[in-house]
């Protein structure tokens, strides 16, 4: 039998602690705070399908369908609530992007529909006058991070994985340091804590993308479906600098989640109020009853992301034995199901579903693409 | 120009701090959420507080008096404002907190019905315009403030049916003869032991569960005993407001803030006073307002000679400490259906498989309703003994159009 370290416990740690003991390896997952702590519990939890690239597609929709699967008997653990994504046009250079979106769905045989203003406003009744339709992708969905990874955790468990707290400080071959000197050697390591790869491994191509986020009070009738603005990909993915675009979650308890923003190189906790007024003016711009919505808190949380926007799924470059699963940049909850699935399907010499190709770690240091 | 001072909480401590920076010529802003000064203990203003400290009350005109507003969070230099005109900045030169404290609930079965209250809130209750006359209310806890209150709600014609004490009357008595050398805690002392004849006095004694239909209608003893009453009081203790000195990043020790002789901070330029430092009542947070204002504006010599007061309040508020510490067996009172977190449902069962207080939060969302777990916090700190999460901006809740800041 096969022994495996996964350091990092949030939610691709826990898909692939339980991918791996499926298969019947000895796992051991180190965490150093508590599972599903770190940007697992900071983000969304939008399970959505991304059209930013063919294998961008690919893995988001192979982790929604895997998700589905896994939700589909309990979805309470999960707090599953399948309200699909509104991605919503502001113009006609907009509109026409609503166009080439469902044309790329459609070919997928993803389920979409695209909304005229009429029927926009009969989705959504609280978005501003003015707005000129969108595209209503009903299969997407939110779930509760932590609570899955937990989930994910246990069922792990039962098949015998091992729990370990602690701050892992050097990765050497076959084995860990922890910060208080204890050393844990395995047969093989994975790497799945996010942004703190940047620490252990800053060989990797991964940069640290802060994000900040507000929610609500129970507003429970405002709105139904997550609304996204369609220049998100391009507002949210500008390859520097601060940005900030138009995300807005309606949680099953009746909160809101307001998104949404990045910013390069920032992992403090301190709020940034500029950042945090534009991302808010741009909310209420939307939605205009947001204005008189109470906040409870706001957060910052930390996504790793790659230079192409797609996680490294494989073996490290140039270090046999230790494996990664890391740089999901905002999509870590919708693709850490088929990310974990690939990973074990290459330590265990298996077929995947996927070409795995696009995700193998890329060569350390490769420029970034425009 | 002149340095900008800013105090925030307008209670004996702040407005104390506020009374000594005036005796310079800084540039004075106090901040209060209250629509009127006085804080918690002289809520209702100047006629509240004791004689020899209203003049305190008379330095609002020549500073910058800036009511109904909370701060919302900090950083240096700089806090962010909730006002009754929308989000405002304010830099300050000198910060001087004097948040106040809040009261510890604990956790029994029973004590989310309706009509079981805080002391303090009851207090503030009856202040307001809640009749009280002719109500049956047990008090119950720890501490100074039950008799006070006791004594106060009996003057408005309340029939106090009980005061409940945890301590044991042994040290209930060294507490009593550590005020001797201090003449007004004495004769307050007199004062409410006068007021409180005939009423029954319990020490070593606790609430283990309140019952009712609807609403409380007895509570019961652990010595066995069933007392009726139409309100059930309760308080077991305060707990210091250091969100806004967490947030600054102040170092905290056992839940307050540290301060040496000048009532500095950890943070420079950053002071603190009053509850935020150590329970000690309104004469330890005037002398450590005062204490401040001075330091805060250069009047060394002025505060260099409030030193002895200084200490005297301190060791007062260290023996409250020690006389009133929460015995063991308050832990057992939740059973595993009782609910720990009222704003979200959460049981203690719930709880009790969590590892953190973070584990908790996210797991069953304990301390993450509207309170923002301030009043849960301080019960699964004293049940489990979590370290307590970073506090989260804004502090206090508000709407996404008073985050918005015009220019930052």
């Amino acid at each position: 039998m096969s022994s495996v370290i996964i350091v990092g416990g949030g939610i691709v740690g826990c898909a692939v602690a339980l991918e791996l003991t499926q298969a019947g390896w000895q796992v051991t997952l180190i965490e150093r705070d508590c599972l599903g702590s770190g940007a697992t519990a900071a983000g969304m939890g939008h399970i959505v399908v991304m059209d930013e690239g063919e294998a961008q597609l690919k893995l988001t929709l192979f982790g929604q369908q895997l998700w589905q699967a896994l939700t589909a008997d309990h979805p309470q653990p999960h707090e599953y609530h399948a309200c699909g994504t509104l991605w919503v046009a502001t113009d006609t250079e907009e509109w026409d992007l609503v166009a080439e979106k469902a044309a790329v769905y459609q070919q997928y045989q993803i389920a979409c529909e695209i909304l005229d203003a009429a029927a926009l406003y009969a989705h959504e009744p609280a978005l501003r006058e003015g707005l000129v339709g969108g595209l209503l992708v009903p299969n997407d969905s939110v779930v509760y991070p932590p609570k899955s990874a937990v989930y994910l955790w246990q069922q792990a468990e039962k098949h015998g994985a091992t729990l370990v707290y602690g701050e892992v400080t050097t990765i050497q071959t076959n084995y860990v340091q922890l910060n208080d000197g204890r050393q844990l050697s395995a047969d093989a390591i994975v790497v799945a804590n996010g942004q703190r790869c940047i620490d252990l491994l800053p060989e990797l191509p991964i940069r640290a993308k802060r994000g900040q986020l507000v929610i609500t009070e129970r507003y429970p009738a405002l709105i139904k479906h997550q609304l996204v603005e369609l220049s998100y990909i391009k507002n949210a993915h500008a390859s520097s600098g601060d940005s900030v675009a138009f995300n807005l979650q309606p949680r099953p308890n009746g909160q809101l989640l307001i998104g949404s923003s990045r910013q390069f190189d920032r992992t403090d906790r301190q709020i940034d109020q500029l950042l945090l007024s534009q991302m808010l003016r741009k909310a209420i711009d939307y939605v205009p009853a947001l204005a008189d919505v109470r906040c409870l808190r706001t957060w910052t949380g930390v996504r790793a992301a790659s230079p192409d926007g797609l996680p490294l799924i494989g073996q490290h470059p140039e270090r046999a034995g230790l494996w990664l699963n890391v740089g999901h940049e905002g999509l870590g909850i919708t693709t850490a199901l088929s990310s974990a699935r690939l990973l074990a399907d290459q330590m265990l010499q298996r077929q995947s579903q996927l070409e795995i190709q696009p995700y193998l770690p890329r060569s350390l240091q490769q420029e970034q693409p425009q | 120009m002149s340095l900008n001072v800013v105090i925030v909480g307008a209670g004996p401590a702040g407005l104390a701090a506020a009374w000594s920076a005036s005796q310079s010529n800084a540039n004075i802003t106090l901040i209060d959420q209250a629509a009127q000064a006085g804080g918690q203990i002289w809520r209702g203003g100047q006629g509240y507080a004791p004689k020899r400290y209203r003049h305190l009350f008379g330095q609002q005109t020549t500073l910058h008096y800036r009511k109904q507003t909370h701060v919302l969070g900090a950083s240096e230099q700089q806090l962010y404002l909730a006002t009754p005109q929308g989000p405002q900045q304010l830099r300050y030169d000198r910060l001087i907190l004097a948040n106040g404290a809040r009261e510890l609930f604990l956790p029994f079965p029973g004590w989310t019905l309706p009509k079981v209250v805080g002391v303090g809130g009851l207090q503030a209750l009856v202040k307001g315009s809640l009749p009280i006359a002719g109500k049956r209310v047990v008090i119950a806890g720890s501490g100074p403030l039950l008799i006070a209150v006791a004594s106060q709600l009996k003057q408005r014609g309340a029939i106090i049916k009980a005061v409940v004490e945890q301590v044991p009357i042994a040290q209930l008595l060294r507490f009593g003869r550590s005020l001797v050398g201090n003449p007004t805690k004495m004769l307050q002392a007199a004062q409410f032991a006068q007021a409180l004849a005939n009423t029954p006095f319990y020490v070593n004694t606790w609430i283990t569960a309140a019952e009712g239909e609807g609403e409380v209608q007895q509570v019961q003893l652990n010595n066995g005993q069933r007392i009726e009453c139409d309100y059930l009081a309760c308080s077991w203790g305060l707990i210091a407001n250091t969100e806004l000195a967490q947030q600054l990043g102040c170092r905290l020790e056992q839940n307050f803030v540290v301060v040496d002789r000048s009532q500095h901070t950890s943070r420079d330029q950053v002071y603190a006073v009053g509850e935020l430092t150590g329970i000690g009542g309104e004469d330890k947070a005037v002398i450590e307002g005062q204490i401040a204002g001075f330091v805060a504006t250069g009047n060394y010599q002025a505060a260099s000679q409030l030193a002895q007061q200084q200490a005297q309040a301190r060791q007062f508020s260290q023996q409250l400490a020690a006389s009133f510490a929460l015995r063991p067996e308050l832990r057992q009172l939740a059973q595993a259906n009782t609910i720990v977190c009222r704003c979200e449902d959460v049981t203690l069962a719930q709880l009790q498989s969590q590892p953190s207080w973070r584990s908790a939060k996210l797991q069953t969302r304990c301390g993450m309703g509207i309170c923002q777990g301030r009043v849960c916090g301080g019960a699964t700190q004293y049940l489990f003994g979590w370290s307590q999460d970073s506090v989260r901006f804004p502090i206090h809740s508000v709407s996404v159009a008073d985050l918005v800041m015009e220019s930052v």
